[in-house]
Parts: C-alpha cells; structure tokens; sequence
C-alpha cells in the first residue's frame, strides 16, 4: 500500500507491521469487518419485522393465521439454530431455483432430482453461470441475511408476542372506552406501550445476534473467521507471506472486536432502557421516580 | 440390508465401533437415522459433563461475583464477560488454536512428562470451553438468583442465630438454586443446542466420529437434499430437549416442594440463550 513496502529486505520492526497489516489480503480482511456490520445492520429491522409479523398473527382470531404464527415462533425453541442455518440457506436456494425452473424452462422432461443430483435447466440457475463473481457473492450474502431473518425473526416473534400480552389489561379497555376501535387501539395504545416489555428481550436478542454473525462462516459467505483462517493459516490460498501459524492471533483479534461489540452496545441498550422507562408502571420507571424525588 | 442389520454396523459409528467406512451412495432412510442417531451420543456426552463441571464453577464463580472483596470479584466479573460477551464459535477457535501449539513431546513438569497431544482433541478441547462457556453463563443466573433471595429470609436466618457456612448451606444456596433453577434448565437446553458447533469450529472429527450434525451435513453434502437429514436432527433434539425438561422439572419439583402449589416456580421454556 505505501511505497516504501516495496522492498522487502529494508522493513523490520513496526514499519515492517505496518507494511504487513496493509497487504491487500489485509484490507480484504478490514473490508470483511464490514460485510459483519452490514449484515447486523441489514438483519436487525427485517428481523423485527419479521418478529412483528409473526406476533401479529400469533394474536389474530383467524384459525389458520395463528396457526402460521404459533408454529413460527414455536421453530425455534427445540432444535439448534445452526440447523436452521444450514438448512435454510441450501433449501432457499434449491426453492428460487426451482421456481425459476418452473417459470423459465416449463417443457423440461428430466427430472429434477435425479438421484444424487439436482439439476434444473441452465436457464434457471440463479446467480447465471456466465455472471461475474461479485454477483455470486452477493447472492450468497443475500441468502445468508434471508437466513438470519427468518430465524431471528422467530425469536423476536416470541419477545413482541410476550411483550404485547404484558401490556395492561386496564390500558386496553380504557382505550376501548374512549370508543376506539380495534386498529386504534393497536395502532395508540398497544404498540406504543409494548416496547418498553419487548426491550431487555429484544436486547438480549441483539447481543445474541451479534454474537451468531460468525456463523457466516458456515454459510459459505467470505467474513472474518474465514479471512483470519486464511491470513493466520501457514499454507493457505491467501498467503502471501511466509510466516508460520498465527491463527491464534487472528482470532485473539476476533475475540477482542467481539467483546467491544457487545460491551458497547450493552452501554447504549442500557441508556435506551432508562429512557424508555421514564414515566411507566414498571419497577424501574418507579425507581427512577423515587430517585428524582 | 435389513434396518437392524444397519443399526448394528452403525449404531454405535460415532464411537468408533463397528462399520469402518460410511455408506457412499443410496442413503436409506434407516442409515440416515441411525449414524444421525449415533453422533447424538457425542451432543450428550459433551452437554451432560460441561453442564456437571459447569455447575460447580457456576456456582464458585456466582459467590466470588457476589463477594466484597474486590480480588473475588474483579476476575469473576471478567471471566463471566469474556466468556458471555463473545461468540463461542470464536472460542472453540481460539481455543483449538491455542491446544494446538502445545508442545507435541508433552511438557516437562518436575521432571515428569505430561502427555498434552489429547487436549487438541475434540473429547477434551471442546468438553473445556463448553465446560468453561456454560459455567460463565450459568454463574450470571446464579449471581442473578443469588441478589434476589427474599430480604425476609436473611433475616429470618439472622434471628435464629444461623450465620456464616451454616447460613450460605441452608438458607442462601437452596433459595438461589430455587429462584434459578427455570433460567438454569434454558441454560441447560441451549447448551445441548450449541454441542453441535463442536464439529465445525476448528476441531476435526477424528475418524469421521462425528455428532449428529456433523452426519447430517455429511449426508447433505452427499446428496444435496436438506429436506431429509436436517429434520431428523430436529427430530432427536426435539427429543433431548423434552428429556432436559423432563429431568430439570422434575428436579425443580423437588427445589420447590417446601412451597404451597401456587408459590411454586414452573419451567418455562424461553429461547433466550444461544451463544
């Protein structure tokens, strides 16, 4: 990156690191810090949607929708999130393409899963075989964040569906009092109040998730664990100098960014907290009350 | 090949008895079942021991957050947030990494060579950080349960005369164990639930004696068919988490039988925990 890395035999000491951590391997490393951040930034809002979605039809009085709803937040209390993982990411992707399969090519006579195979027509493959690599990548990225979603999204159906149910009663029926109808007293009263029962949950799903994105790993998307396996590794495809395994620094480093992560956002959930309890009939609200006093 | 006659090559795969080579193509749905069903063996030996260890640290670490002193205190309050605060998917990492570059020849000690090529292993390395991961976690509920024993029943020990080892022995501990317990069984499910990181975190499965998951992936690899293999992982844990609730109910029964009914603390199962 700097020029005066360009002759190796005169680096030593810091210059030398400095010359070392700015390869361009290192900056694909840096760069993959991003994705991690993208991802969380990408995820969380379609997760709470997701959640929300799922509490709404959890709550609905039409039989099937709440069905929907109950069997989603229900996925995810029995079986290990990493199967769904892995799962949704190879089903999601044999889904769209065998949807496109459909659309695309109808008069199609092999089958599509022939023995150990799936084969759709070319014209289905999604990304195209002819595009280039950043599509693969963002294609997969995508998956990747579709998969995170769903998932979290049960989680966070579970948090709004118990934070909803704590809002109370009494609220509720003085709304309907003032003769609002069903939509306003959802839209005025339940929504509004609910965040202040939904937050440590949806708090603790934060951290929860920003301690799951390593597991993007093990979907096949090129992030930090993946860069410090190569960067750290002696004989890998990423090596560029010889050195011998330093994998354990790298994920040292790992470590560190990791722990930032979640020691800084419990700081600010804590703040967010204390601010949405100002004024409410809870413990804390009432605690803040008596301190003021 | 008969189910049963898959059963007995398979059955026990995972441990290494038995068929040597896995089945290459044709899966029926019996093999799947039962190597799947096989690796399970390794998800419960690794939930079962790092939950007995864990407990133990859990609980000395609870004590030490919960101390005055601040040399109790400030290493429990790190170890708890190292071990809360970051993925366990990097430390199963860090951790091989780390068992890795042990000396291969063993380490001299006071003349005597300790063997230490086994703590790479998967058995040992990965026990150690589930061992070291749940006992961080399971310390935060008991610091947790620990701060909320009744003010009343302190008292109460104070006026009969009950202080010290007798008081913590009798009164704090049941209580904090008491108050606990519905979190810890959480603890307790989603550790069974991470078990299956073991496998593709760093550590190699030796012999390709893996856990369940790992042989469901193997499958999925093989066959390129999520819709068979991931089910029935679910299936078996479905299984393991009802037999956890079954086992910690019942022993939360016992905690709380001093109690009328309606005082009494139920299970309830909260996905709140996963790392």
């Amino acid at each position: 990156m700097f020029s005066s890395c360009a002759d190796p035999s005169t680096l030593q000491g810091l210059n030398w690191l400095l010359c070392y951590l700015t390869t361009g391997k290192h900056l694909d490393f840096y760069f993959s810090f991003l994705t991690v951040l993208t991802l969380l930034a990408v995820t969380a809002p379609t997760a709470l949607a997701f959640g929300f979605g799922g509490a709404m039809m959890s709550r609905s009085h039409i039989l099937p929708l709440r069905i929907i709803g109950k069997g989603y937040t229900a996925m995810v209390r029995g079986v290990p999130d990493i199967v769904f993982f892995l799962f949704f990411v190879i089903a999601l992707d044999q889904g769209i393409e065998w949807l496109m399969h459909q659309v695309r090519c109808p008069d199609w006579t092999d089958p599509i899963r022939n023995g150990l195979e799936f084969r759709v027509c070319p014209e289905a493959k999604v990304p195209q075989n002819a595009s280039a690599q950043v599509w693969h990548s963002a294609y997969g990225f995508v998956l990747a964040v579709v998969t995170f979603a769903l998932v979290f999204g049960a989680f966070a159906a579970n948090v709004i569906y118990g934070a909803m149910q704590a809002v109370p009663r009494a609220q509720l029926e003085t709304a309907e009092a003032y003769g609002m109808n069903a939509r306003q007293v959802f839209r005025r009263v339940l929504v509004p109040q609910m965040w202040v029962y939904a937050l440590p949950g949806l708090s603790n799903l934060w951290m929860i998730l920003i301690k799951a994105t390593p597991l993007l790993f093990l979907l096949g998307v090129q992030d930090i664990v993946y860069w410090a396996r190569e960067l750290g590794g002696a004989k890998t495809s990423a090596y560029a100098y010889p050195h011998p395994d330093w994998r354990l620094y790298y994920f040292l480093f790992l470590l560190v960014f990791y722990l930032c992560m979640t020691r800084v956002s419990e700081l600010v959930l804590t703040r967010i907290q204390n601010r949405l309890s100002l004024g409410q009939a809870t413990a804390s609200g009432e605690a803040q009350r008596k301190a003021a006093t | 090949m008969s189910c049963l006659q898959t059963i007995a090559d398979y059955g026990l795969r995972s441990l290494g008895y038995g068929e040597r080579l896995l089945p290459k193509a044709d899966f029926t749905l019996c093999q799947q079942f039962t190597l799947i069903g096989s690796g399970l063996i390794w998800n419960i030996y690794f939930g079962a021991l790092a939950l007995l260890f864990g407990f133990v640290l859990a609980n000395a670490l609870a004590l030490a957050k919960a101390s005055r002193f601040k040399l109790a205190r400030k290493p429990a309050e790190w170890f708890i947030f190292v071990f809360r605060g970051s993925p366990l998917f990097i430390q199963f990492f860090l951790a091989y990494e780390a068992l890795v570059l042990l000396p291969r020849n063993g380490i001299e000690l006071f003349g005597i060579t300790a063997e230490v090529s086994w703590l790479s292993r998967a058995w040992a390395g990965a026990l150690i950080v589930l061992f070291l991961n749940t006992a961080a976690y399971s310390a935060e509920i008991f610091y947790g349960a620990l701060r909320s024993i009744p003010k009343g029943d302190l008292e109460a020990a104070d006026a009969y005369g009950i202080t010290g080892w007798a008081r913590f022995r009798r009164i704090q501990w049941p209580t904090m164990l008491r108050l606990g317990w519905p979190a810890y069984t959480n603890e307790a499910i989603f550790l069974f639930h991470a078990t299956t990181l073991v496998f593709f975190s760093g550590f190699p499965a030796f012999r390709q004696e893996g856990d369940a998951l790992y042989y469901a992936s193997y499958f999925v690899d093989k066959t390129f068919n999520p819709f068979v293999p991931y089910p029935i992982v679910a299936f078996y844990f479905i299984l393991l988490t009802l037999a956890v609730i079954w086992v910690f109910g019942a022993i939360n029964k016992r905690l709380n039988r001093h109690l009328p009914s309606n005082e009494r603390s139920r299970v309830k199962l909260r996905p709140q925990i996963i790392r």
